[in-house]
This record gives C-alpha cells, structure tokens and sequence, in this order.
C-alpha cells in the first residue's frame, strides 16, 4: 500500500503538467467545437454545424489538399538532405570531436527566431532581390524570376530551411548507433557501397527517419506563419483556415477544424508508426 | 567447396601515421592449418587478421593466396571469410537471411539463396532458429550463425576475430571444440586471432606470436611451449620460469644472484634461460640443489599446486608440483626449501 503511494506521488508531477497543459487544453477546444456561434458571441451548445460547414465546404477539401502537398514535398526534401548529411556525419567524418563541431555548425540557422529566417528570404528572392540581380548581372535571364518568392517554391523552401534540421538530428543519432563491423561485414559479404546503403545503413536507420518524418510532418501540417509570408497570400493551409476563422471571432469553426487537423495528423503518425517501431530508439 | 589453400605473407607492414602496428612480418600458412595469431592487446594480431580479409591497406609487402597476390583485391573477392569480434550478425535480419546475405548481394535468386543458406544452418545445427532474429540468440547461438554466414561464400580461408571472447567460460571451451572439428571436416585453413595462450594451445596446428607487430615465434604449439624461441614467448605463454643469465667459466651459466649452474642445454651466447614450472625441482631446505628459496604463495590448483618462490636476487619464480607428490611433503608460506632444476630441462633463449 505504502509502494503504491509513492508510485502515485512520483507519478503525479507529469501527470499534473499532461493534465493542465495537454488534455484540458484539448478537451476545451474538443467542447467548444460543439458551441454555437453568431457575429459577435459564442454561445454554449451542442451543434453538428461546425463540422457540417467544415467537412461539407469545398474550399476545407482543397486546402487540407494543399497542406498534405506542402507536407509531403517538404518531407520528402528533408528526408533527402536529412538522411545525406547525417550519413555524411555519421559514416564519413571520422573524429568525434569534427562530428560534433559539424553538428553545431547545422544548428546555426536555429540561433535565431524563424520569423526572421523566413523574412531574410525575401530580399534574397523578391522581384530586385539578390538572386535575380545577380543572375540577370551575369546574363543568365532577360527577366527577373517570378516564381521565387511569393510562391509555393518559397513556402517549401522555407519549410525546408525551418525543418530540415529536425530529419539530421534523429538520423544521425540512429546512425551512429550502427555497429561499424556490420558494415564492413557486408562489405565481406560483396556488398558495394550501395547495397551497404540500401541493405543495411537504410534499414537499421528507419526509426531515425520515423521520428524525424514524425516531426516534419507535424509541424507543417500545423503551420500557418510560413504560408502566410512565405506564399505572400496566394496559398493556403489548415492552420491560416484557423487564423482567419479567429480573426472574424469565429472560434467554434476553429475549433472544428482543430480537432479535425488534430485527427488528421494523429492517423498519419499511426500509419508511419505502424511501418517502422520506434520503441527502441527511445 | 572451395580448395583450401596456402597463405603466405611476404614482409606484410601497416604503419598508422607514424606508428608501426605490423612491421615487415613473413609467415607461411600451409593449406588446411588451424593457425593462431597471439599475443598481448596492440601485438599487431588483429591488423595481420585485417589485412589479410581486406579491410585494411597494407602500406607494404604481399599478401599471396593460393599463389594470387590478394593483397590489393577487395574482400569480397579474395577467397577469404571474416567471422568478427562480436560476431556482427545484422540485426534486422533473421539467421537465414544473414546467411543469405552474401548470395543476395551477388544477384542469387530468393529461392536458391534460401535453400543454401537453410542448407548452411543445418550444418551448424541452427536450422530451427532460421527465423529468429540475431537478439533472441545465445552467444553460442550467435557464434554459429556468424560461421554459417562466413562458410556461405566457400572460402578457402576463414579469418576469426578473437571469436570465443564474448562467451562465458563453459561455452568457451565447448566452442572451441566446435570450431576445431568444424575446421577439421571442412579441410580449409583457419586464422584465429586470440590473446588466450590456452585457447591457442587447444586449437593450433601452427601457433604465431606476436610482439610489436613482430612475430616472436610462429610453430607447433609443442615446439613453442618446449622451446620458445624468445623470453617474451616464454613469459607469455607461461608455465615457464624466465632468468637472465650470463656465460661463467668453465660451460657454466651465472644467474643474476652470482650462483652458478651447469650450463648444458644452453647455448654459451644464451642471454636468458627458460624453466617450466613444472621441471622445477622443490625439496627440504638442506637438499642438495643450487638455490635456496623461500615459499611466497601455494595456491592449491585441484590436479596441481603452485608454489611461489622468491629467491635473492633472482626475479619470483614459480613451480608447478603435482598435487600427491605435494602432499607427500607440504610447505607452507615462509618456508625455506631448496630449489633447483635438472641442466637437461634448463632451455637457453639468445
């Protein structure tokens, strides 16, 4: 009995902050997405009318569309030049010392708000930004280009500057876990560099790429600031739906969408979660 | 199978940076030996084992393999098989596929890749455990699937990596059977790398060992335990009592406390003299033997019991004596006793 207290008691800071800080939090907004709502009240109820508006507007289907092909192009970019420099760190710099100095060198761009990353982009992109100058300097275009900023092409590059980082972390750190003897094992066996890639480097480091895969997704599904800069206004995703619904005090609508976004991005970690356990790497 | 084959290394070097780990060695493995490789952490036993599997450049010399230079060849390509320290199964692997793993890489279709290395696992006892994962294991377990998958390429040399350093003391000796007989039915050479004396006595048709990336003595495990060819062998093998010793008159050898013995046995140029510890002659204090020497430590061994000695002057020594012919006469620490040696079991060392 006296065990079981103490248990309990141990238990309960975390359970405390998950409480306050997790499930009333979502809880409130799972309520109020069932409230009524005019122009200028909220009004306590229960209402199917969020989600029939929500789930039955084309425009909520065309912009959850665009938000999973924000999702997946910038997964996919991370997931390339993710799983390259933490191969690179893991596999082919040698001292430890040089892999943690590299490391840090990748963490740099996150010394400072990603507002600011985001916005130092645009004089590099814009119609007289750096980048077109110096192309039509050296005569590479007549015309400034047009798709560089204000663009799809800005929101992904952006997504991928902010998060490409979160797909090397945990890559690596699955990496250099990997037994180096099991490489030179398969190279024993003839595997070329390749096949040790594809056989044995790719397979072990599958939780790494969950996790970060996990973590890109996540936040970009969740993303409204990056759009809204980075698209200059011409693209949408879920979470500028939410913000547009707030700023016209519609917060029952939000919450629907909310809670919707929330399924959503919870049945895309379960379906990666059922391809690759990460339990070990925890 | 594949034919075995000789393997000669011809003034085989490897220099890290500055340091030399393997300096110049030349050694001849005949076809179908059991060979050790032994010697103390950093002797250079297991950048030989390496260089001859491939995974590490040799800066100079050659590496012939049944009269092919392999010495630049990729490891994959040389008739050899490595099993690893640790065995380095893949863990996402079931056995059967981390048998097969060496036929996928080379193209070999999914059925006949299966059938082979269901076929390998037999041969090691392990086809029930083809489905299982390298985790759910014992050593023992592990260390034959590790054999299986190295067999699986038809070698004609197999290269282990201090293969029995990760089992507990019982399955040790047991494994080591294995490996034995296996290398004998198989009829290909065997290079084991190791820094057990015992292990490389149980198992070698050929014993190298290794100081400083030198080889101090590379013969039958007989002629090196009878006959080290160096005081390091003799200290490393133990069993042997090591004494400097300088040429006296008249073909006698002085020992470093000034007590002369008849130098028979050793050559006039000897710089050391090698004893067993089981030649060492132990009596009464008052006997008539060379040295007087007081009793250190017994420590009583089951079939034999080790006596400490120190004698003035002289490095510790130690005699092996057989458990009756001790307790026919027992001494006890502090004891004082005559010690000695026959001049035919006394072996000078250069």
């Amino acid at each position: 009995m006296k065990g079981k207290l103490a248990a309990l008691a141990l238990a309960s800071p975390l359970a405390l902050l998950l409480g306050v800080f997790l499930v009333v939090p979502i809880g409130t907004i799972v309520v109020v997405s069932f409230f009524d709502y005019d122009s200028v009240r909220i009004i306590p109820d229960f209402v199917w009318t969020n989600y029939d508006e929500l789930l039955f507007s084309p425009i909520t289907w065309k912009t959850y569309l665009q938000t999973l092909k924000f999702a997946a192009i910038t997964w996919a970019i991370c997931l390339l030049v993710g799983f390259t420099v933490a191969y690179f760190l893991a596999f082919h710099v040698a001292s430890p010392m040089m892999q943690t100095v590299l490391f840090l060198v990748c963490t740099i761009p996150f010394w400072t708000s990603n507002i600011i990353r985001m916005i130092s982009w645009i004089p590099f992109l814009g119609r007289n930004g750096l980048l077109n100058q110096a192309l039509m300097s050296v005569g590479a275009i007549d015309q400034p280009l047009e798709f560089l900023l204000f663009s799809d092409f800005a929101v992904v590059l952006a997504y991928v500057h902010l998060y490409a980082l979160f797909m090397v972390v945990p890559i690596f750190n699955s990496m250099v876990r990997i037994d180096r003897a099991l490489v030179e094992a398969a190279r024993d066996a003839g595997a070329g560099e390749w096949q040790v890639l594809r056989h044995v480097i790719i397979p072990l480091a599958r939780p790494g790429i969950a996790i970060g895969s996990i973590l890109v997704v996540a936040v970009v599904m969740g993303d409204f600031v990056t759009v809204r800069l980075m698209s200059g206004g011409q693209s949408a995703s879920v979470g500028l739906m939410m913000v547009n619904a707030m700023s016209l005090l519609q917060y029952p609508a939000a919450a629907a969408n909310a809670v919707v976004l929330l399924i959503v991005v919870l049945l895309m970690i379960a379906a990666m979660l059922r391809i690759v356990d990460i339990r070990k790497e925890l | 199978m594949a034919k075995a084959a000789e393997i000669e290394l011809v003034a085989l070097t490897k220099r890290y940076g500055g340091v030399t780990a393997v300096d110049g060695i030349s050694l001849r493995i005949p076809a179908g030996t059991y060979c050790c490789l032994l010697g103390p952490s950093g002797c250079g036993k297991t950048t030989t084992l390496r260089m001859i599997a491939g995974h590490e450049q040799a800066s100079e010399g050659d590496i012939i393999l049944g009269g092919e230079n392999i010495t630049d060849l990729p490891p994959a390509r040389r008739g050899t098989a490595m099993m690893f320290q640790s065995y380095a199964l893949f863990p996402h692997l079931s056995c059967l596929d981390n048998v097969a793993f060496s036929l996928r890489m080379r193209g070999v279709g999914k059925a006949e890749r299966r059938d082979r290395a269901a076929e390998m696992l037999r041969r090691v006892e392990m086809e029930r455990f083809a489905e299982r994962l390298p985790a759910q294991l014992s050593g023992g377990q592990q260390q034959r699937v590790a054999l299986a998958r190295a067999l699986i390429t038809d070698p004609s040399v197999v290269l282990l990596d201090e293969p029995l350093s990760a089992l507990d003391p019982f399955l040790r000796v047991r494994m080591r059977e294995e490996l034995k007989a296996l290398q004998e039915r198989l009829g290909i050479s065997f290079v084991h790398v190791t820094h057990s004396q015992d292990e490389a006595m149980a198992l070698s048709d050929l014993v190298v060992v290794m100081n400083n990336g030198r080889i101090e003595q590379a013969a039958t495990a007989r002629e090196v335990f009878n006959h080290p060819a160096t005081a390091f062998v003799a200290r490393f093998i133990g069993g042997h009592n090591v004494l400097e010793v300088a040429p006296g008159p008249d073909g006698t050898v002085l020992l470093a406390n000034g007590a002369a013995l008849d130098g028979q046995g050793a050559p006039a140029r000897a710089r050391h003299i090698a004893v067993r510890a089981d030649r060492m002659l132990v009596r009464r204090s008052g006997a008539a033997l060379p040295l007087e020497a007081t009793v250190r430590s017994v420590e009583y061994l089951g079939a034999t019991v080790a006596v400490g000695l120190a004698v003035e002057g002289l490095e510790p020594l130690s005699a092996t004596l057989p458990e009756a012919a001790f307790f026919a006469d027992p001494v006890r620490p502090g004891q004082r006793v005559a010690l000695g040696w026959r001049a035919e079991d006394m072996h000078g060392i250069a």
